[in-house]
């Protein structure tokens, strides 16, 4: 083994992660080459060294909090959920079903026969006079101004 | 985890107890700070609990974990998000580490010797620089490596890189490490 190819394994030597084979290759050459032999024990030092750096603890609340978190995450929902509607859309779409079903039972079910038509047709020039009449300023004045009159007036005329 | 995907809300709390403190460690590690270290350790359990219907056993839980993990790091320390808010590992002790969460204390109260205690911290001041000055990529092969004892395949697949890629990265980062560490490397020799 040369002293560069060295350098893929000695971690692996050091941390013990080496196959058995590629273990004693690399024995042989630390025992035959001092440049790596002192490389072999100052990697070994850094990482005993390493140890040595302290460790954090989680904060009291890093629990408290996540478990909120998580809380407040929506719950997933299945393909059936999302054909499902919300409940006021639902509410909202019955009261509407129920509205419309009520306007609908107020109109006439039954179109106009041919002989309503008829009657319809005859009786419009009296209904267009209806319309004319019942709109005739002068004529409720009339009805108004009637009440009024006096009776003695009439008995006057009757005697003329 | 496919008993979190089954549903059972109960193992979301086992893998949260079990993989909390790594996760909360490693990326206090790697953004040295330790409040973004407990939120971005947030985000990876929160991802955890979206992905849980989707998780596919196709690799080691511990390599998806930490390849969320490593990804919102990367993405933290390159954003520079945080940088107004950077307390470096050196800095004085303050509420951080007052409230006894790191170690050194613990170190610090066996060695009652003034000198002892301050040669301790100078140790750990240098180790902690050290792992700080490597590069992203280095700096998160390194802490998979050795304190999460992955194997290379696992920190390959977390760091997308071939294994061998992966080896000559590490390698890269212990010498590195070896340079830096020099004046520790020859104390410790010569004991």
């Amino acid at each position: 083994m040369s002293c560069s190819r060295m350098e893929s394994k000695i971690l692996g030597y050091v941390d013990g992660r080496l196959k058995e084979s590629e273990r004693l290759e690399m024995e042989k050459h630390v025992s035959t080459c001092a440049a790596c032999r002192v490389r072999v024990n100052e990697f070994r030092t850094v990482n005993v060294l390493l140890d040595e750096l302290p460790m954090i603890e989680p904060s009291a609340a890093f629990d408290i909090r996540l478990h909120a978190r998580v809380a407040a995450e929506p719950a997933k929902q299945s393909w059936w959920a999302w054909s499902m509607p919300a409940p006021r859309v639902a509410f909202a779409a019955a009261m509407l079903a129920v509205a419309m079903a009520w306007v609908g039972s107020r109109m006439p079910n039954d179109p106009l026969s041919a002989d309503d038509i008829d009657k319809i047709n005859q009786n419009l020039p009296v209904l267009e006079n209806y319309d004319v009449i019942s709109d005739f300023s002068p004529l409720s004045d009339l009805s108004q101004q009637a009440p009024d009159d006096d009776p003695s007036d009439s008995n006057q005329s009757q005697q003329m | 985890m496919l008993d979190v995907k089954a549903g059972d809300e109960q193992s979301f709390t086992l893998l949260l107890h079990r993989y909390r403190s790594p996760l909360i460690n490693f990326l206090y590690r790697m953004v040295r700070n330790r409040e973004q270290a407990e939120d971005l350790a947030q985000e990876v359990f929160l991802r955890v609990y979206r992905a849980r219907e989707e998780y596919v056993p196709s690799a080691k839980f511990t390599t998806w974990l930490f390849r969320i993990a490593t990804n919102l790091a990367l993405n933290s320390v390159r954003d520079n998000r945080y940088q107004r808010m950077e307390i470096s590992l050196d800095a004085p002790v303050t509420a951080d580490t007052e409230d006894g969460d790191e170690k050194t204390m613990d170190v610090a109260e066996k060695h009652p010797n003034i000198e002892q205690r301050l040669i301790e911290e100078t140790r750990k001041k240098m180790i902690r620089h050290a792992i700080e000055k490597l590069p992203e990529k280095q700096r998160a092969a390194v802490l998979l490596h050795k304190y999460q004892e992955l194997d290379y395949g696992e920190i390959s697949k977390i760091l997308e890189c071939s294994e061998s890629a992966l080896k000559s990265l590490l390698f890269r980062a212990y010498e590195t490490l070896r340079v830096e560490l020099a004046p520790l490397v020859a104390r410790q020799a010569k004991q």
